[in-house]
């Protein structure tokens, strides 16, 4: 039932009571960590939005100097996009009870990820030997700042990851494991998401 | 209409974490009632700091050039510190982090909120940001002085207090805050969301749910602001990035800094800041609407549109926040739209009031002490509320603006309200808390203390700023246009401020006697309907409710229904035991 419907309720109602009486107090059927990611993420959403809205005002002001764009950002997007199909794979054969490939995708998405923070470290010390610092201008500043946080949330990522890889690894059975793997995945595509807005915003400012 | 019982439970049991050990169960623990005590207990504490400097500002200027050990610095510092104090760390923390994790898993049927450990860690991340504030009354340079707002570039230039180390751990701190919040405020919407009991449908959850829930939604939606505006003047600060900072000269020298806007830092701020009063206002409005329908022994008028206006309050707090910004300069039609939009927001705010006036029309009102205060709520909130209304508009806020008439208003609407709307649910759910009543007598000493107090202290700074008497001014010294008067007025505000103050400690001492040596506490002492009360045991154990979990058969508001045993029927007091059958039909005039 939508939210507006259930606004629409009268509470105090006989009608309306045999019906909420059938009712079993959780408003969606994903599980409550399914919930938790997705309110998360739109929590993520906003801040990085808020961001984009900053970058953008920011820009228009007249020393505004765009940045060159390393070619390793090409290859760093490609590492998160395999990192992204990686955990996709482990999902999909959790759903399927394949045990082997689940693990196999949960290392390349894990290890992946890891190598797109180092690649992305990597083009920090490329820039910096070009002289961009961030305070040379407020473009840099902003590639900085942007990488940054989004390597951030892509490190707390690989924390929960690294819990789910050792439950796994431990021999826990896939049916505890699933949800796990399930928020890893759908975090993880939600960052290849972002930096892929992130990276357009760079290289068209 | 023959009742159809419901289903067999389909929501699994929460799997309980069970501490084992002292520092488990008190310290480290994940125990949301633990953690609502956590919450509240340093949040208090630190409120009360900011108490003491806005009672070092009035003594100030009550009595200028009288304390020697109070320089301008200072002064800018108690201002700024006791603003971030008592609107962030205080308001923000005690409703939520307090109220919020005490009464979420208890009023919609939960054992604890969905993700324990979570919440464990917003408590101890809110508590370093804590320390980390402290900290900064203690570097050199002290804490900062910029005024609340932060604002570059003064913010962190030389010349403001605090421009050092005071302002960076400023910034650190409420980066932490917004951290520990984010996690804490997870667990209050997915709590509310999806650990509700059998039964507990959204409309049927109590007004002071639906509050927390729809500050809490704003607070995650409003907190990032913060975040990018914060984080991005950090960076200005330590790594001399010019996100905010404009070319500019500083002491005679032109610094490194260059092309920034200071104006998007407000704007950053303002679409956090504006929201924020609603963050504080939106629980206090729910906790009110319990208050008053429990202690008049009467449903809420209106409950839908209760839900509807605070769902509509939080969207539009959205879209007024430029209002605080009507002198920093912008386009006429930007202001013409925000103060459409704030004259708007004041609909569904009003609509509240008239419902709270109507479910006191032919209620049988008991005076209570948490009666008390929801009434002085309800009077404080309108006077705040209406002067607000003058702010909204351009043209009257420019003239008013930065001046005392503006520090009258926001302390009347969400300093005093929702203050007073703590202190009623604190007499009012301390039952439940400790097992043990508080004293009446002190309590009523304490309200009328308190709420006469509040307006001997506000009305007269209306008076002030319509004198054009300014804030933020360490003295006025010898200025034309406002009388000597002035001067007599802001004594008397500062000796009424001291009393009131001092009056604060016959609340803590009611509150620590009445713990160990108060009356105890018959169960469900108000006769309230909500689920909270329903606990196996009062105060209630860990799990909340005992071997079961409740199962709800109508909302929380069946007070007086005709034919029951009672004059309020529980929540989840099962059809057939209500008293004459039909009789748990509660119906809404």
């Amino acid at each position: 039932m939508s939210l507006f419907s259930q606004l629409a309720e009268r509470p105090w109602a006989p009608e309306q009571a045999a019906i909420d009486d059938q009712h079993d107090g959780g408003e969606f059927t994903l599980p409550a960590p399914q919930v938790g990611l997705r309110v998360f993420l739109g929590v993520a959403s906003a801040l990085f939005t808020l961001f984009i809205v900053v970058y953008v005002e920011r820009m228009v002001f007249s020393d505004w100097q765009p940045l060159p764009e390393p070619w390793l950002l090409w290859v760093n997007t490609l590492i998160l996009f395999a990192s992204s199909a990686g955990l996709q794979w482990a999902w999909v054969s959790a759903d399927k009870n394949k045990a082997d490939d689940v693990k196999k995708g949960l290392y390349v998405g894990g290890v992946l990820g890891f190598a797109f923070v180092v690649g992305q470290l990597l083009v920090w010390q490329q820039l910096a030997n070009l002289g961009y610092y961030a305070s040379s201008n407020p473009a840099s500043a902003f590639f900085y700042l942007l990488t940054a946080l989004h390597g951030v949330h892509l490190l707390g990522g690989l924390i929960a990851w690294a819990r789910t890889a050792y439950k796994v690894q431990s021999g826990l059975s896939l049916a505890k494991t699933r949800g796990s793997i399930e928020l890893c995945a759908v975090y993880w595509h939600f960052l290849l998401i972002l930096w892929i807005v992130l990276f357009s915003l760079l290289l068209f400012t | 209409m023959a009742y159809v019982a419901p289903a067999e439970a389909e929501v699994e049991e929460v799997e309980l974490y069970h501490a084992k050990s002292f520092l488990t169960k008190y310290v480290f623990s994940q125990d949301a009632k633990v953690i609502a005590i956590q919450y509240s207990s340093v949040a208090i504490a630190i409120g009360l700091v900011g108490l003491v400097l806005s009672s070092l500002m009035r003594l100030q200027l009550g009595f200028p050039e009288s304390f020697s050990f109070i320089e301008p610095s200072d002064y800018y510092q108690f201002i700024t510190m006791h603003g971030m104090i008592m609107v962030v760390y205080l308001l923000t923390a005690l409703f939520l982090g307090g109220f919020g994790n005490y009464l979420i898993p208890l009023m919609v049927g939960a054992r604890d909120m969905v993700f324990p450990y979570v919440n464990m860690m917003s408590f101890w991340i809110y508590l370093l940001a804590v320390m980390i504030l402290i900290a900064s009354f203690f570097v050199e340079g002290g804490p900062t002085g910029a005024g609340w707002t932060l604002y570059p570039p003064q913010a962190i230039l030389e010349g403001t207090p605090g421009s050092g180390g005071g302002i960076i751990l400023m910034l650190v701190s409420l980066v932490f805050f917004i951290i520990g919040f984010t996690m804490g405020g997870l667990n209050y919407v997915v709590t509310v969301l999806q650990g509700r009991a059998r039964g507990m449908t959204l409309m049927r959850m109590p007004l002071t749910i639906w509050g927390i829930f729809t500050a809490t939604v704003l607070a995650l939606l409003a907190f990032p602001a913060l975040f990018v505006g914060g984080l991005m003047l950090l960076l200005d600060k330590v790594l001399q990035t010019s996100f905010f900072m404009p070319t500019i000269l500083s002491l005679g020298e032109q610094l490194e800094y260059g092309g920034g806007s200071p104006i998007l830092f407000q704007h950053l701020f303002w679409f956090f800041g504006h929201p924020e009063v609603y963050i504080v206002a939106l629980p206090a409005f729910g906790i009110v609407s319990d208050l008053i329908s429990v202690h008049a022994r009467r449903h809420i008028f209106g409950y839908r549109m209760m839900v509807w206006a605070l769902v509509g309050i939080g969207g539009i707090s959205f879209i007024v926040w430029a209002h605080h910004m009507y002198v920093s300069g912008m386009n006429p039609w930007f202001g013409f739209f925000f103060a459409t939009t704030t004259l708007i927001i004041a609909i569904p705010t009003a609509l509240k009031v008239y419902n709270w006036v109507l479910t006191l029309w032919k209620g049988n009102i008991r005076f209570t002490i948490p009666m008390l205060f929801a009434l002085g709520f309800i009077v404080t909130f309108v006077n705040g509320g209406i002067t607000g209304l003058f702010l909204g508009n351009v043209a009257i806020d420019v003239p008013l603006s930065d001046t005392m008439f503006v520090v009258a208003h926001f302390h009347m609407v969400m300093g005093v309200s929702p203050l007073l709307v703590i202190f009623g649910a604190i007499y009012h759910w301390f039952p439940l808390m400790s097992g043990r009543m508080l004293n009446d007598t002190l309590g009523k000493v304490h309200f009328w203390v308190t709420f006469l107090g509040a307006y001997l202290i506000f009305l007269p700074m209306h008076y002030l700023g319509f004198l054009g008497v300014p804030r933020r001014y360490f003295e006025m010294g010898e200025t034309n246009f406002i009388p000597a008067s002035a001067q007599d007025l802001n004594a008397f505000i500062t000796i009424v401020t001291v009393i009131v103050g001092a009056a604060q400690v016959l609340f803590f001492y009611n509150l620590f006697t009445s713990m160990k040596s108060g009356e105890v506490a018959e169960k469900n002492p108000w006769k309230a309907a909500s689920l909270e009360w329903q606990t196996a045991e009062q105060p209630p154990g860990h799990g909340n409710f005992g071997a079961e979990l409740p199962v709800v058969y109508r909302w929380a508001y069946a007070y007086g229904v005709p034919g029951a045993k009672d004059d309020f029927v529980p929540q989840n007091m099962h059809p057939d035991e209500v008293g004459e059958p039909g009789a748990h039909e509660a119906s809404e005039e």
